[in-house]
């Protein structure tokens, strides 16, 4: 199964099942026109609320990621991602693995990173800075 | 007014010989939604589930189900009529076979759907002609929910469902009610002490701690909204007075300051850099977290 929230995290389940059908259309694991699950079967599968499977993929509807159907369910967009926006994804994933690994070897752990991470965003939003 | 929300309790207050119960609690849940009820023991929930359920008086203040008075003989009627109910103890009569049982309960609901019935009845692997004294607890925690689920109700209102029940049995409850909602027009009203269930099931949650809310919200808002700060000092941390909104705590303890916030991370963070740390750090909170610093306030 390609969608596997962690309830506990803290993290909203709507936003983990949001990153993981994007992470799994940027991995090529989930193709444009493939066919997801329906909110029913998938909440069901999961054990999580239906509200919450919905306004998943309310919001990835409205990213123009998937494309809800009437009556036939959700569907991976056809151009879920232009290419540059693939390119650009995949550029920023090199940087970002690279600097993971690079702070792993220094003995940083995952958490660790996960909270500079997000320490760093949050700082960055605030001063509007321009992420150099 | 009431009508927009299937529960809504204002300013309710209970006393039992002279003890406050609930001391002017202020609840909604909306339709279609499924609640979890969280507090310590002798919180006040299942006083508040009395209520509900016509079971108990309120002191003062109002609660309405479906926009009827809960107080009111004739409509509490009505409300009970529509509210599939599971206690704490599930009691049932123990000298009543499963298949008595149901058939006796059934009697008493128009609505009933024998659909329901028979799904149930084979996933949950329920022995027709076994006494119910005679069943696990398990057992009779499902029997009591398929006697709730099958009476055709628009409210569930359940008093620790899972309590008693190991791992497996708790998930299989949890989809029972998950697949249901997903298939019935359904409010779920549901106490418990089990935060992990009410982390994967529930779309809202409302914490209560002696007889009043301390918080209530759709939990995915929560768990944007709530963030812990850890600011690391050169020297001692300094006593330090943030502006924004949402500083729930704050604990000082040696070069750490540490900011609990509900309105997300940014205002406090951006202040914080006056303050010159040497790390900032940002994470979520749980909603055992926040489950733990709601009820350990003072009040």
């Amino acid at each position: 199964m390609l969608l596997r929230p962690n309830p506990s995290s803290g993290v909203p389940i709507y936003l983990q099942l949001m990153e993981q059908v994007k992470h799994g259309i940027e991995t090529g694991a989930l193709r444009p026109g493939e066919q997801l699950p329906g909110i029913r079967p998938l909440a069901e599968e999961l054990v999580i609320n239906p509200n919450t499977v919905a306004k998943a993929y309310r919001e990835l509807e409205h990213e123009g990621v998937i494309e809800l159907r009437h009556g036939a369910g959700a569907f991976v967009s056809r151009n879920a991602r232009a290419k540059g926006a693939t390119d650009k994804l995949r550029a920023a994933q090199t940087i970002i693995t690279t600097a993971v690994e690079q702070l792993r070897k220094r003995g940083v752990t995952d958490e660790e990173i996960r909270r500079l991470f997000e320490a760093v965003l949050s700082g960055l939003n605030r001063t509007g800075g321009n992420g150099d | 007014m009431t009508d927009t929300f299937i529960i809504d309790i204002a300013d309710l207050q209970k006393n039992y010989d002279g003890v406050e119960a609930v001391r002017g609690l202020n609840l909604q849940v909306p339709a279609g939604s499924i609640c979890g009820f969280l507090g310590r023991n002798g919180a006040g929930k299942t006083t508040t589930i009395k209520i509900l359920l016509g079971m108990a008086r309120a002191t003062s203040g109002q609660a309405h189900v479906f926009g009827l008075r809960t107080d009111l003989q004739e409509s509490s009627v009505d409300i009970r009529r529509r509210t599939g109910f599971v206690s704490d103890d599930k009691d049932l009569y123990g000298y009543f076979t499963v298949d008595e049982m149901i058939r006796f309960t059934a009697a008493f609901f128009p609505r009933w759907r024998p659909d329901l019935e028979q799904r149930y009845r084979r996933s949950f692997g329920l022995p027709a002609d076994r006494r119910i004294k005679a069943l696990s607890r398990g057992t009779r925690t499902k029997l009591a929910l398929l006697l709730a689920l099958c009476r055709g109700a628009e409210l569930l209102i359940l008093d620790e469902p899972t309590s008693g029940l190991d791992p497996a049995m708790t998930e299989e409850v949890l989809q029972a009610l998950v697949s249901h909602v997903a298939g019935e027009e359904l409010t779920v009203f549901f106490s418990s002490h089990q935060i992990p269930e009410v982390d994967q099931i529930a779309d809202r949650v409302a914490i209560i701690h002696a007889g009043r809310l301390v918080l209530s919200g759709a939990l995915d808002d929560l768990r944007e909204n709530f963030r812990r700060i850890q600011l690391v000092f050169d020297g001692d941390a300094p006593v330090a007075l943030f502006r924004s909104p949402g500083v729930e705590r704050m604990d000082r303890k040696g070069r750490e300051l540490t900011v609990l916030s509900s309105a997300g991370a940014e205002g406090v963070v951006a202040e914080a850099r006056a303050l010159n740390p040497i790390s900032v750090e940002v994470a979520p909170v749980t909603l055992k977290e926040i489950f733990l610093e709601t009820v350990s306030k003072e009040d």
